[in-house]
């Protein structure tokens, strides 16, 4: 296994390379002075003098490749740049944040699971029944409500029906009230959750349908083992497996999907922090987060590869096997 | 020969395309939810709505829908229908720039990929890979922040994120395929490569393609009224479903109109493109048909 995940970082090698090379040839692309684009609005103050001694300072005078270097260098000792605008590195700012995505999108993925899982076994134990029919009707809508909509719909209906707001104003970390947090966070992760509750309702459907039909599935029913067992016990257990990876990669995008939840529920995340430096035109810190993000879900999707071989008997990362 | 040509002329004709698609409830479904969808954007961008979709009514100011009004009026006495028409019209502009772009580049690339292989392949995908590692949403932001918000960036936005996944869908089929006896013989007859590709590779390849052009146009959409809803899509006064909801926000308690027929819209837009894609996928791969 330790051998496998060597291997698969190594081979992640290039991709991360690729991935920081996309953003830093992204960055440079956007039109306007490489100051602007560094340190966002506030470059419009400074004097031409200033200027040419932050260009020297970010080592913007010299060539491209060296830039690039120069960069992903300090990126890898942790300088991810520093932000005028917070007055803080921009490694620091994206470190505060990222505690509260990164609860949100596993609080989403409770949601999601606990949700989808059952209507998902439901639907496939209750074939073509009207269980089924609901539970697809269901699935497709959640597929069909991106999640600005479901959090609008949301928004709405505790406003108006219950004369609440969820939240907003002063978010209070786990740490510090967990019973708050949890009550501020479950309708962004609810949200979050539900358009993903559906594609898990679909995987686990499909996926069990396919094992129901399968000869060992017929053995036990035909040794007189009572449903219940032969559902839980023998085809469940086997229909979850080809599921992990799709949640796992789905973990990844929540991760990158929290942009518009956080928005929305104005939720102080490293989603929100994006989109506002994205709005401020501090491309830094856009740089920073975005190459953060990116490596994240290059790594969850490692993770999702060793979860899976760990779960699955079948599979072995070992060559001597 | 004579064997075969009776073996082929005893099997059951297959109904057509479209008979099959006909039969199949979820293509039904969603290609009657497409074509509405369709002939509502095309009134959009010819301008045939009921009111010019920018003209303010300062006096029927969030007029609930009414015989004048249907869909009501915005904050600005803005005719609600009107608007959701030229949303639909910007949409498919944006669906339709970003997925035929995405497609004929990917697809290129893809069946190039697996048809040439070795380092070439290797390339290609090794470079899609990279695409790949970012969430699509994330991906989008940064083409956006790259080439500033708007309708036209807002395509190449989503077509730079579906090209990766053309590219992949395009490779796999053309893997299979060039080892084939008809692939072969049209080599070894001398035909140009580039020939072998387009004229005997391609037309077999289609099937997913098909699949995953319908459920592109669905991410379209959605991508679309995400990017708006944030600000960075379609700019204000033009209309967008996501700029109608984002405006929603606040004043939906007085008006529930301005949320209901902009989010009724956008659910039934992807839901359309989502069933079509179900229901071509159930025609064109058998091995799906029911498991969803």
């Amino acid at each position: 296994m330790l051998r496998y995940l060597l291997q698969r970082l190594l081979a992640a090698l290039p991709t991360f390379i690729g991935i920081s090379l996309l953003i830093f040839l992204a960055i440079r692309l956007i039109p306007g002075d490489a100051i602007t684009a560094t340190l966002g609005t506030e470059a419009g103050m400074l004097t031409p003098a200033q200027r040419e001694s932050l260009r020297a300072y970010y080592g913007l005078d010299r060539p491209a490749p060296e830039q690039y270097v120069f960069w992903i260098t300090e990126a890898v000792k942790g300088n991810l740049g520093f932000s005028i605008r917070h007055g803080k590195p921009v490694l620091e700012l994206i470190l505060e944040r990222f505690p509260l995505t990164l609860e949100l999108a596993l609080f989403a993925v409770t949601i999601a699971l606990t949700i989808g899982i059952p209507l998902g076994l439901l639907s496939a134990i209750y074939h073509n029944s009207i269980i089924d029919l609901l539970a697809r009707l269901f699935a497709l809508i959640g597929l069909s409500m991106p999640g600005f909509l479901v959090g609008t719909v949301i928004i709405f209906v505790l406003s108006v029906v219950f004369r609440t707001l969820p939240n907003s104003g002063n978010y209070v970390s786990f740490a510090e009230d967990p019973s708050k947090n949890i009550q501020q966070l479950f309708f962004p992760a609810l949200t979050l959750g539900f358009a993903f509750s559906a594609s898990v309702m679909r995987m686990t459907r499909s996926s069990m349908l396919e094992v129901l039909r399968e000869d060992y599935v017929r053995t036990a029913r035909s040794k007189g083992l009572p449903e219940g067992r032969v559902i839980t016990r023998h085809a469940l257990r086997n229909a979850l497996i080809p599921v992990v990876t799709p949640i796992g990669i789905e973990m990844g995008y929540l991760l990158g999907g929290t942009f518009i939840v956080e928005q929305l529920f104005a939720l102080p995340g490293l989603g929100r922090l994006v989109v506002n430096a994205i709005s401020q035109r501090e491309y830094a810190l856009v740089q920073g987060a975005v190459l953060f993000v990116s490596f994240n879900f290059v790594i969850i999707n490692i993770a999702v590869d060793l979860i899976y071989a760990a779960i699955d008997p079948r599979i072995s990362y070992d060559r001597r096997a | 020969m004579t064997a075969v040509l009776s073996t082929t002329e005893t099997l059951p004709q297959q109904p057509s395309f479209l008979r099959r698609l006909l039969a199949n409830l979820s293509g039904v479904v969603g290609l009657v939810i497409v074509l509405l969808f369709l002939v509502v954007a095309v009134l959009g961008i010819l301008g045939l709505t009921p009111y010019p979709s920018i003209e303010q009514h300062p006096r029927d100011r969030l007029q609930a829908p009414s015989a004048t009004y249907l869909m009501g009026t915005d904050l600005f006495g803005r005719d609600v229908t009107s608007r959701v028409m030229e949303g639909a019209g910007n949409s498919l502009k944006v669906a339709l720039l970003s997925v035929s772009l995405s497609s004929v580049v990917g697809i290129t690339l893809g069946m190039i990929a697996g048809f040439v292989g070795g380092t070439v392949d290797n390339i290609i995908m090794r470079v899609m890979d990279i695409f790949f590692a970012f969430p699509a949403l994330l991906l989008a932001l940064v083409v956006v922040t790259v080439m500033g918000p708007g309708l036209t960036q807002t395509g190449l936005a989503i077509a730079v994120v579906y090209m990766p996944i053309f590219a992949r869908v395009a490779r796999g089929p053309v893997l299979a395929m060039k080892e084939r006896e008809f692939v072969l013989a049209a080599r070894c007859l001398g035909m140009n490569p580039a020939r072998v590709l387009s004229r005997h590779i391609f037309p077999n390849t289609l099937a997913p393609l098909i699949v995953q052009i319908s459920l592109a146009l669905s991410w379209s959409l959605l991508t679309e009224a995400g990017l708006s809803f944030l600000g960075l899509g379609t700019q204000p006064p033009a209309a967008s479903w996501g700029v109608m909801l984002s405006e929603s926000r606040g004043i939906a308690e007085k008006a529930p109109w301005l949320l209901l027929f902009p989010g009724l819209a956008i659910m039934l837009g992807v839901m359309g493109f989502n069933l079509l894609g179900d229901g071509l996928r159930d025609i064109l791969d058998p091995r799906m048909r029911g498991t969803r």
